[in-house]
């Protein structure tokens, strides 16, 4: 096996077989530690999120901790936080395939992946979330004997149809891209993988037509899913921004929820990145320079983000409304005052240290930064809830809200269930674009040649 | 065009009921409300309201359609308290309406805004778009312990974990009073029947009716000068008129 990779990082161009060799062996071949992790994974998420949930739907939703006036509570939080966060994946991707960026192309199969399963768990937070998940299926618009329909004035049908939508364009996005790819695999494996690989490879066989059709196909469905990503966390935000609860009814939010998101996504992939790059050895395909340039972004993103916040706040003060006033007042100081200044500690204030390039290129400190950012994010989705609520128009009704045991172990339990997904993900679909990466090669390796005397 | 086809075109648009059908009302009198709760327990009995407990009380889970909010103005020793009984409004804007996903809750005929137990997935949105506040959500399942199944009211249902309910304005009452009248080929009269918590107050401070009828007691006090919507800046115009606590009333007290 060559892994003359590992012990030369970074700067040697792998050759074209290497490429091959290099992602197919992530398919391949499984180490102990993925089995150790994949098997914590599935465990936590069945102690962690099957377990408590199965409790809360045999005793009722009551073990959560919500009350009457925050009768939304940690996951609606989880459930904007996760659809956040599937931002960037395909966004990131499908922006930089129509700017036609060379780096995109080491990461934007993971970057994908990780909107497709973030995605997953925000549609598993809503079951979770309602009273009755049981009958979930009653807000799609399915033909039925009774000729009842949804409410299409509601958001929250907005909403179901937002991300339903995306959720198909982003995986379909997903799925023809990787088409080479499995052919590539199907080429490269023997047995069940050979089978399974034949079928995902829809008979790819690389001619001229078929590439010409998979560029089409591919920048239409780049072109198709950025507008898609910018509206679905508008949509989301206006399950908040349509009520006239002070603190959720704001014209900034759509933008918010989207700067946002983007934000969040961005620090996820560059969590995922440094995991891939370590436990995958592509020190070769993914380079320091594309965290300077993810970092670059997360600045440029933690800077509006900041911006946005202080018009929230500003737009709320100068009405002088006494509610407002009084929501913000709540923000600021009361119950969940803590949460609220470790949010802007980590979104704010720490990002800005991204100005440097040392911070930048060190990758250590990239991935403590994204995980901060993303806790931050994670925060501030609770933040919106457990603050605007509290303080509503009736003072006899203020109340406090705190999650229960329940709703901190679905929490855990969610990440595992990504982890789980994203495991599986990594051994199914090759995680690097093979094809892409060849490309690139060969690309760079024509300028090599054109630049020599 | 028939008359249902008027009707059925009629009830698509806003303020329908002021033509057709009736428009119920409330009047919450505060001059004479003395806050001592008579509504909040024959509501409690007449709709079948779990009783949730202490605990559930404090982690304010508690179940009453309609409850009095307490206010204090001043300070010690010059201190005074008011009380709000506050209940669903019904309002013509409900924000809690356009909100559901799979219309729950809807505005009917008769302008009150209806819950459908059966339909609601408990999204729990329209308590969160609510100002006032009414919506109680089913935490758990609820039971009433040996004598107590006795004494629920047949006429309403008990409501699953998991589903919102508010106040209805004793929807079961108007729905037989409608019935009756019907057969009788006339419009319900004032004096037909009264909602539960109308009809059990001791000082006479809440009054049920049809503000269709101008002769009815809540078109009457509708337009006495002290009458106000609660949040009327919220625009949500609500059903139920407060008459607010006259200058005399607070001397005297
Ligand atoms: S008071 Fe609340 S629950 Fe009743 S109609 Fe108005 S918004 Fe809906």
């Amino acid at each position: 096996m060559n892994r003359v990779g590992n012990q030369t990082p970074d700067e040697t161009p792998p050759k074209l077989a290497d490429v091959n060799r290099d992602v197919i062996r992530t398919l391949t071949e499984t180490t102990p530690l993925y089995w150790w992790t994949f098997g914590i994974a599935v465990m936590v998420a069945v102690l962690c999120f099957t377990l408590p949930w199965a409790y809360q739907l045999v005793t009722g939703i009551g073990v959560a901790g919500m009350n009457r006036p925050v009768i939304w509570g940690s996951y609606i939080s989880c459930f904007i936080f996760w659809i956040g966060l599937s931002h960037s994946g395909t966004l990131l991707s499908a922006v930089l395939h129509i700017t036609g960026s060379q780096w995109r192309k080491a990461i934007y199969r993971s970057a994908e992946a990780m909107t497709l399963f973030s995605l997953v768990v925000a549609v598993i937070f809503v079951l979770v979330h309602v009273g009755r998940p049981w009958f979930v299926y009653w807000t799609i618009p399915y033909p039925n004997q009774r000729e009842l329909w949804p409410n299409f004035r509601s958001p929250l049908l907005f909403d179901v149809t937002a991300i339903t939508t995306y959720m198909t364009a982003s995986a379909t996005f997903l799925f023809v891209g990787s088409i080479p790819d499995f052919a590539a695999a199907r080429d490269g494996t023997i047995g069940w993988r050979h089978s399974m690989y034949r079928v995902l490879s829809l008979g790819w066989r690389g001619t001229q037509k078929e590439w010409k059709h998979l560029g089409w196909a591919y920048t239409f469905f780049a072109v198709l899913v950025i507008p898609l990503a910018v509206s679905v966390h508008s949509i989301v935000s206006w399950d908040l921004a349509l009520s006239i609860v002070p603190g959720f009814h704001q014209t900034i939010f759509a933008p918010y929820f989207v700067v946002g998101a983007i934000y969040s996504g961005t620090a996820g992939i560059v969590t995922v990145m440094y995991f891939l790059r370590k436990y995958y050895h592509l020190e070769r395909y993914i380079l320091p320079s594309h965290f300077d340039k993810l970092g670059r972004l997360l600045l440029v993103l933690s800077l509006l983000w900041t911006y946005i916040n202080i018009v929230e706040l500003t737009t709320g003060w100068f009405s002088h409304h006494s509610f407002e006033l009084e929501f913000i007042d709540y923000r600021l100081t009361g119950a969940w005052a803590p949460i609220y200044w470790s949010m802007i500690a980590f979104c704010a204030v720490l990002p800005l240290s991204l100005i440097s390039s040392r911070v930048r290129t060190n990758l250590n400190v990239m991935l403590v930064l994204s995980i901060f950012i993303n806790a931050g994010m994670l925060f501030e989705r609770f933040i919106i809830i457990t603050t605007s609520l509290p303080r509503k128009y009736l003072p006899n009704t203020w109340a406090d809200y705190a999650p229960t045991w329940v709703e901190y172990s679905i929490m855990l339990g969610s990440l595992a269930i990504f982890v789980t997904l994203f495991l599986i993900f990594v051994k199914i679909v090759p995680s690097m674009s093979i094809y892409e990466v060849k490309e690139e090669l060969l690309h760079n390796a024509k300028h090599q040649q054109e630049n020599k005397p | 065009m028939t008359l249902l086809q008027e009707k059925w075109r009629a009830y698509r648009t806003p303020g329908y009921y002021t033509k057709y059908d009736y428009a119920w009302r409330l009047v919450v009198d505060l001059d004479s409300c003395t806050g001592c709760g008579a509504c909040v327990v024959a509501c409690q009995a007449e709709n079948n309201l779990p009783i949730v407990g202490e605990r559930a009380f404090q982690e304010k889970r508690d179940m009453k359609w309609l409850r009095i909010e307490r206010y204090w103005e001043g300070e010690y020793p010059d201190i005074k308290m008011r009380f709000l009984p506050m209940m669903c409004q019904h309002c013509d804007q409900a924000p809690c309406e356009t909100v559901c996903p799979v219309a729950a809750t809807y505005h009917n005929q008769d302008g009150l805004n209806v819950q459908v137990y059966n339909r609601c997935v408990g999204t729990r949105s329209c308590a969160a778009y609510c100002p006032y506040e009414v919506r109680y959500f089913n935490w758990f399942s609820a039971s009433w312990e040996a004598p107590l199944e006795q004494q629920l009211n047949p006429e309403v249902s008990i409501r699953e974990k998991g589903v919102m309910e508010k106040c209805t304005f004793c929807v079961q009452r108007i729905r037989q009073a409608k019935d009756e009248a019907k057969d009788e080929g006339r419009r319900v009269q004032e004096d037909d029947f009264t909602t539960a918590c109308a009809q059990s107050c001791p000082s006479k401070a809440l009054h049920f009716g049809d503000a269709n009828d101008p002769q009815s007691a809540v078109s009457q006090l509708a337009k006495n000068p002290r009458a106000y919507h609660v949040l009327s800046e919220l625009n949500t115009e609500p059903s139920v008129t407060y008459l607010a606590r006259g200058k005399a009333m607070e001397s005297a007290s």
